[in-house]
């Protein structure tokens, strides 16, 4: 098992607004700085238009993690949407929490466009915490589901 | 997919910023040969694809394969977006048809693995090809732009812009803190590396600034609000009481000259000298009304006094007098706002605030000024002693990982500058600590030379500390400098009568929140964020606000001038369009499907979703609307599409993302 994990290789969709965070992405790039070649990013206006449909159809294409990236709280271009996208992670979270998928697999990153270092960072922080996690495994059908999560379904 | 497009793939080299690491060749056959079903019909890879070669080459595609679709492998689509799309428009294709994918700032550049960054170059590539098939033809919006102009900031760098857009013809208000304009220039004496009087040359443009018919100036104000897109921005002035009635009063000074109360000016005089409670800060002062200083004056302290309004000979006093809240409509916005000096407090070890006769450079340009608080007699803090000995230190605060890393282009210069000053006026032996003598702007150099046959002695080493502890014979009374002298290796204690510190600039304390309310961003240092580097350094990402002088970055005059003039420039082209084509990226709400739920009524940030109550459904308003996407990711109907960003692009693209894993355990099944 050990030996498949250190070979597996994740594959990441991330979603960042047009202003700070794909800047962020672009400021790494300009600068040069190193990070995982695991993700790869759709640009949105904003991480307000974030539909969770979104996540839901990443995870189910395949990805095996999810990042979400906006703006810093109270630097939204739009002024207070990246507030909604922080509302809908959480949400997100739950929901695949009583998918069955671990919640570690979704991340939310504010950055600036002047953070191109801690975008960098961060996402090799979080490849590496999702290689930890493994492959994305759908639980099959009649497969028994582990007990913090039925403790959450019916509590 | 009812009608098959045709799709052609573009994979540039970018020289070999992409072809270095990405394998651009295989890219582009693979395209070819894995996207026919997506519709790729033809897949190519150029040297630079944003040349008007390669630009060419995608036109010729066009028309000969009947393209309706194009997707363009390359750099950041901030960078070249436009370009691409407007080839595409060159060749008769709607430029929203057109797809930039990333593949140098988000490949090349930030991966070393060259097999890794060239199968994520063809995920990207298939991704942006799947969403390319659900991009709908969009024409641009267009807006008129208002004629008139914001200029934040009256220093050297907004008076330049604002004296340009006015002799234009248009509109420019002016916003500036302070009581008067002039911003730091207003307080120095000489300018390197020419010497020449700085009130000389700046104050002729201070009064025309204050004449002239096309600037209406607004000093002792700030924004308050600012609302609106590039063409169309509605901004609230706080304009504050100046206790003065501008209509009345003529500058005459007898309120200033009669007022008992002394305050420390610690802004114009740098705390060297004081004003009075009603005061301007210096006899040029543009506009030429004074000021009551209300924290200080004993009448709103203490209830009585009065002694300015009994001597106004126009009753021109108003102690009644309220904060004024003025709105204007502006198209474009310049902020200058400068910058603060560093506070040399912070590095302890050099004494300042501690030690009487350590000084500050702002300190040092009020004491040479003629116009100052010893009318231009360099002493010592007793207001007497002419030193015999001073000692200036460079790049303090600057270069310095503890502090700011960045160079603050200028110390090493006003350093020079006033080892010049101190040795015309009192022959005093001058010893300059510097890093490196930075001296890059046409006559810079010359004037470095001049001061070396001056006589001047520059010792090479960063100064460690300024204490008063004696240890050697001599040293009684004096301040010593310690300092590695690194080009003999020597450790050295030079005992000196004055020290200068030659801070450096930092952004200003309320940059970052300037910069939020104008919606654009600083960069870790703090200073405002240019649009690009090199190519686009006054304009910002946000469409209509420009930015000039020393909000951007430490400089010079001359550099400061030039950006004033840039950003004006700039402006002006937009103006004389009178209209500015807008990214029609917008939401609309399909009557049919919205249920009335008024869900999205409240997301909007903007307020530019209404709700019909005699039909019960919301409607978008476009001129209002944009773009955030908000509402469509919140509609439960899915009755909100928004234009280049819609639901069928992004799932689409996410498809083709995933069509391919990275040495991935597992097959994808493709969708
Ligand atoms: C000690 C010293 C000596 C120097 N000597 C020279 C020299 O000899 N030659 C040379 O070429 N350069 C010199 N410089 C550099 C020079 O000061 C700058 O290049 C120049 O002043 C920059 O002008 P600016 O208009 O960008 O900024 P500033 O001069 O800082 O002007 C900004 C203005 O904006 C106003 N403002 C700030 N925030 C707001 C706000 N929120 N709302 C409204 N208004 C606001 C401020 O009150 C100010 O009036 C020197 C610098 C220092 C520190
Ligand atoms: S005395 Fe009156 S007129 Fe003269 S400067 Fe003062 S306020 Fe203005
Ligand atoms: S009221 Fe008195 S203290 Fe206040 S400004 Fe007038 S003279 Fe000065
Ligand atoms: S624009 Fe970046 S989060 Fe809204």
């Amino acid at each position: 098992m050990t030996e498949e994990t250190k070979s597996f290789e994740p594959t990441i969709i991330g979603f960042t607004c047009n202003w700070c965070s794909y800047r962020a992405a672009d400021m790494a790039g300009t600068a040069r700085m190193k990070y995982a070649p695991n993700v790869r990013l759709i640009r949105l206006m904003c991480s307000g238009r974030l539909d969770p449909t979104f996540v839901f159809k990443a995870f189910a294409s395949g990805a095996d993690a999810v990042l979400i990236s906006g703006c810093h709280p109270g630097d939204c271009h739009y002024i207070s949407q990246n507030y909604k996208a922080l509302r809908r992670f959480h949400l997100m979270k739950r929901v695949l929490t009583q998918l069955g998928i671990e919640p570690g697999r979704l991340k939310l990153l504010w950055a600036s466009a002047a953070e191109g270092a801690i975008f960098a960072s961060e996402i090799t922080k979080f490849v590496e915490e999702v290689r930890a996690l493994g492959p994305l495994n759908w639980p099959q059908p009649g497969e028994q589901v582990s007990t913090p999560i039925m403790e959450e379904v019916t509590a | 997919m009812e009608k098959k497009e045709k799709i052609g793939v573009y994979v540039c080299h970018c020289g070999t910023n992409i072809a270095g690491v990405v394998n651009v060749g295989e890219v582009s056959t693979w395209a070819a040969e894995n996207l026919k079903d997506q519709g790729v019909v033809v897949s190519r890879d150029y040297k630079f694809m944003c040349s008007s070669l390669g630009q060419e080459l995608i036109q010729k595609d066009i028309k000969e394969y009947g393209l309706t679709r194009v997707v363009v492998a390359a750099c950041s689509p901030h960078l070249h977006e436009a370009t691409f799309r407007n080839a595409c428009k060159g060749a008769d294709l709607n430029p929203y048809l057109c797809e930039l994918v990333s593949i140098r700032e988000q490949a090349s550049w930030v991966h070393t693995d060259k097999v890794a960054a060239t199968e994520k170059s063809k995920a990207l590539i298939s991704g942006g090809v799947s969403r390319v098939v659900y991009n709908e033809p969009l024409e641009p919006l267009y807006v008129p732009i208002h004629p008139a102009t914001l200029v934040v900031g009256g220093g050297i760098s907004g008076i330049q812009a604002a004296l340009e857009i006015a002799d234009a013809g248009y509109r420019v208000y002016l916003v500036e803190r302070e009581p008067s304009i002039g911003g730091h220039m207003a307080q120095f004496d000489k300018t390197f590396p020419t010497l020449d009087c700085s009130a000389c040359i700046l104050t002729p443009r201070m009064v025309q600034v204050g004449s002239h018919p096309n600037i209406t100036l607004l000093t002792y104000s700030e924004i308050e609000k600012v609302e609106g897109y590039v063409g169309n921005f509605t901004v609230s002035i706080r304009k504050r009481a100046r206790s003065v009635d501008e209509a009345t009063c003529t500058g005459c000074g007898i309120c200033w000259e009669k007022c008992p109360k002394k305050v420390v000016d610690n802004v114009f005089e740098a705390g060297m000298g004081n004003r009075k409670a009603i005061y301007v800060p210096f006899p040029q002062a543009v506009p030429k009304y004074p000021v009551i200083d209300r924290e200080n004056c004993t009448f709103y302290i203490k209830g009585t006094c009065k002694a300015c309004e009994k001597f106004c000979p126009t009753e021109a006093i108003n102690f009644a007098q309220e904060d004024e809240i003025i709105n204007v409509e502006v198209g474009n916005v310049i902020l200058a706002t400068g910058y603060d000096p560093f506070d040399a407090r912070r590095i302890t070890q050099y004494g300042y605030g501690r030690l009487a006769n350590v000084f500050t450079s702002l300190e040092f340009e009020r004491l040479s000024n003629a116009a100052g608080p010893t009318g231009g007699n360099i002493v010592l803090r007793d207001g007497k002693t002419v030193p015999k000995v001073v000692g200036i230190v460079h790049c303090v605060g600057s270069r310095d990982k503890n502090y700011n890393e960045y160079c603050s282009a200028i110390c090493c210069m006003q350093s020079l500058k006033f080892a010049h000053l101190v040795h015309e006026r009192t022959g005093a032996e001058i010893y300059n600590f510097y890093i490196d003598i930075r001296a890059p702007g046409k006559g810079y150099e010359e004037f470095y030379h001049r001061l070396l046959d001056e006589g001047t002695h520059f010792v090479r080493g960063k100064v460690a500390e300024i204490s008063d502890a004696v240890r050697l014979p001599g040293e009684e009374g004096k301040l010593i400098i310690q300092v590695e002298d690194t080009l003999t290796g020597n450790q050295l204690r030079v005992p000196v009568d004055m020290a200068i510190l030659s801070a450096g600039l930092e952004p200003r304390r309320d940059a970052k929140a300037v910069a939020k309310q104008f919606g654009i961003s600083c960069s870790a240092d703090g200073w405002l964020i240019e649009r690009h580097p090199k190519l686009d350094p006054v304009a910002t990402v946000t469409e209509g606000i420009y930015i000039a002088g020393c909000v951007q970055g430490p400089k010079d005059i001359p550099a400061s001038v030039a950006q004033g003039a840039a950003a004006a420039a700039r402006i002006l082209g937009k103006i004389m369009q009178k209209e500015i084509a807008l990214e029609p990226i917008r939401a609309s709400i399909k009557e049919e499907q919205c249920s009335g739920c008024r869900i999205c009524n409240n997301v909007c940030p903007f307020n530019a979703i209404l709700f019909h109550e005699d039909k019960m459904v919301s409607e978008v308003n476009p001129a209002l609307c944009q773009g955030c996407g908000t509402c469509v990711a919140a509609c439960p109907a899915g009755a909100i599409s928004g234009t280049g960003f819609s639901n069928q692009q992004i799932l689409s693209q996410i498809e083709g993302l995933m069509l391919l894993n990275i040495k991935s355990h597992k097959e994808t099944v493709p969708a």
